[in-house]
């Protein structure tokens, strides 16, 4: 994914600044088309969730007025009360966690292995690897169903939390192995050579200097990995390979649930279970903005 | 010597995990698609599978459907995350904010946010007609989701809300490889704004587009949770991609080898895509 193109001002040693520009310069008519252009680019992106908890937020009369109001007359909390005292969905939630962490914690280690090889070591196999890692990010989820869904049943790991992290692992790979690479170009090489001629075993090095050294950067990846489509937020493996009820993840059974046409569909629970699924990616954005924007587009910069 | 060795060693160490399992959840699924598309009940049948899938009405119409979807909506993501890259560049108070709410739609789950979706779009008490309503657009609450075109409106949307932020993130990489000297350069030859974008910006910025646009094209391609949540394939299979229809396939009809030749088909499909747009763009290019 990285932009390899390096025009040839690039290689001149002259420092340019890549700081942006400045919309103060902008004057009158133009300035107020910017501002119009941020608010209405905010509203687009949140609108979505926004409407989601307002709609948790009133009760069920409200919730069916027609004409829609807009900020919740009197502020309902019952959709969460109904939703927290689910114990079905307390499992999907709980099915989420285990099988999110779980993928975050072994991608993280894979890449920080792979990565550190990719970097520093001069390896036989290195175009295979990529080769891999190209396969695995390019191609649509689709393409694996079939295969994998034939794999996890031979092995029975069918509704077994196995079946998700084993795919989801794969599938975070190439962007974590990515992101643990270029952190590790940045390290000079000085540091790993002194600690040789110190009398350093390999291992060591990398328990004993790189890894103190690499918190920050494998906190930005574990958050990519966790909020990237296969950890939380993936669909369609886990609505084909968890069959049990008590399998399932939380966008699974929330899908299930508003497809529910037989009954009348609870729409104020689901928006409650909504804004409880979302909520902890939304505060995570927001915190870690910084973070995790430096982190996908800094590699560019690099090369 | 032997210091290599180990070097050789200890890499393949490091290495070795992710690339098993690459090798076992990514590559044997593609060749082991292969395998099964020219089997029958474990028997070796030929191109019988393939010649099935031409007679298939429905392949067709998946087929159809699934292109208008990406023409469609990539080259909005492509405008869209254009233009908010380039805004989201400029210095302005609450920029931090701005980004991460623009990066947002990507984090969160997409079938939850089809379901937050099909309630915008319900056609008693979704707040898309109560907009459109009061802005006068339209006379009546529509039934979004249930007619085929309007059907069609909504999973783009969604796809485009969702999948937009991928597109901007990119060109945010890739504007900020563009040195501020150039522009200050073309100012000084007396070039306008616009001048400025057209001659340094958008030349600048192709290898990012590029990249975008491959990524999304097959991604738009495998659509599939979005549309599941929002219509199913309805109305009357006018929404229905091919990824559906694959999982139909699977989990409905338990054809297992006939699923596998769509997928072989799409994937070549898929490839001639990425050749077919890499050629139209990486044409004078200085090394990608």
């Amino acid at each position: 994914m990285s932009i390899k193109n390096a025009p040839a001002y690039r290689q001149s040693n002259k420092k340019y600044r890549l700081a942006p520009l400045d919309s103060k310069h902008l004057t009158g008519l133009a300035r107020i088309f910017f501002c119009l252009a941020i608010i209405s680019m905010v509203v687009f992106n949140l609108a979505p969730f926004l409407w989601q908890f307002f709609s948790s937020l009133k009760n069920s009369k409200e919730l069916y007025l027609v004409p829609v109001t807009y900020i919740p007359a009197k502020v309902s909390l019952t959709a969460y009360e109904k939703v927290i005292s689910n114990p079905l969905f307390l499992r999907y939630f709980l099915n989420s966690v285990i099988v999110s962490i779980f993928t975050t914690f072994v991608t993280l280690s894979l890449a920080s292995f792979a990565g550190y090889a990719l970097s520093r070591l001069k390896l036989k196999f290195k175009t295979a690897l990529q080769f891999l890692l190209l396969l695995a990010c390019l191609f649509p989820q689709i393409i694996f169903l079939v295969p994998l869904y034939e794999l996890m049943a031979r092995f029975s790991l069918i509704s077994k939390p196995l079946a998700l992290v084993l795919p989801y692992v794969t599938f975070s790979l190439p962007l974590a192995i990515w992101m643990m690479t270029r952190f590790f170009l940045t390290i000079p090489k000085e540091i790993e050579e002194q600690a040789m001629v110190d009398g350093f075993k390999r291992l060591a090095i990398l328990r004993k200097i790189i890894l103190p050294l690499s918190w920050p950067a494998l906190a930005t990846t574990a958050i990519l990995i966790f909020i990237g489509p296969f950890a939380w937020n993936e669909f369609l493996f886990s609505l084909s390979f968890m069959i049990k009820d008590t399998s399932k993840t939380v966008p699974v059974g929330i899908a299930l649930l508003s497809g529910t046409s037989m009954y009348e569909i609870p729409w104020s629970q689901i928006c409650a279970a909504c804004v409880l699924t979302t909520l902890p990616l939304v505060l995570f954005v927001i915190i870690f903005e910084r973070k995790i924007i430096e982190g996908l587009t800094r590699g560019a910069v690099k090369g | 010597m032997s210091k290599n060795l180990s070097e050789q060693r200890f890499g393949l160490f490091l290495i070795l995990p992710s690339f098993f399992i690459l090798a076992l959840i990514a590559l044997y699924p593609i060749l082991r698609n292969l395998v099964l598309s020219f089997m029958e009940q474990g028997r070796f049948v030929g191109f019988s599978n393939f010649s099935a899938l031409f007679q298939d009405e429905r392949f067709r119409s998946v087929l159809i459907n699934t292109a208008i979807f990406c023409l469609i909506s990539v080259p909005l993501e492509l405008i869209l995350g254009l233009t908010f890259a380039l805004v989201l560049h400029q210095k302005f108070f609450g920029r931090g904010f701005a980004r991460a709410v623009s990066f947002l739609p990507w984090a969160l789950p997409t079938a939850v946010m089809a379901v937050a979706w099909k309630w915008i779009f319900n056609d008693t008490y979704g707040v898309f007609n109560d907009i459109l309503l009061r802005l006068h657009l339209i006379k009546e609450p529509l039934a979004w989701l249930g007619r085929p075109n309007l059907a069609f409106f909504c999973i783009v949307l969604a796809e485009v809300w969702k999948c937009t932020p991928f597109v901007t993130v990119i060109i945010l990489a890739g504007l900020q490889t563009i040195p501020l000297e150039l522009y200050e350069a073309i100012r000084v030859d007396g070039a306008n704004s616009w001048q400025r974008f057209r001659l340094i910006t958008l030349p600048l910025l192709k290898p990012a587009i590029l990249v975008a646009l491959i990524f999304r094209s097959i991604q738009a391609f495998g659509v599939f949770d979005s549309i599941w949540v929002l219509t199913g394939g309805g109305p009357g299979g006018s929404t229905e991609p091919i990824s559906l229809y694959i999982y139909d396939t699977v989990f409905r009809y338990l054809k297992f080898n006939y699923a596998a030749s769509m997928v072989c088909f799409s994937f070549i499909f898929f490839l001639l895509f990425i050749l077919i747009i890499y050629l139209t763009f990486s044409r004078r290019q200085i090394e990608y």
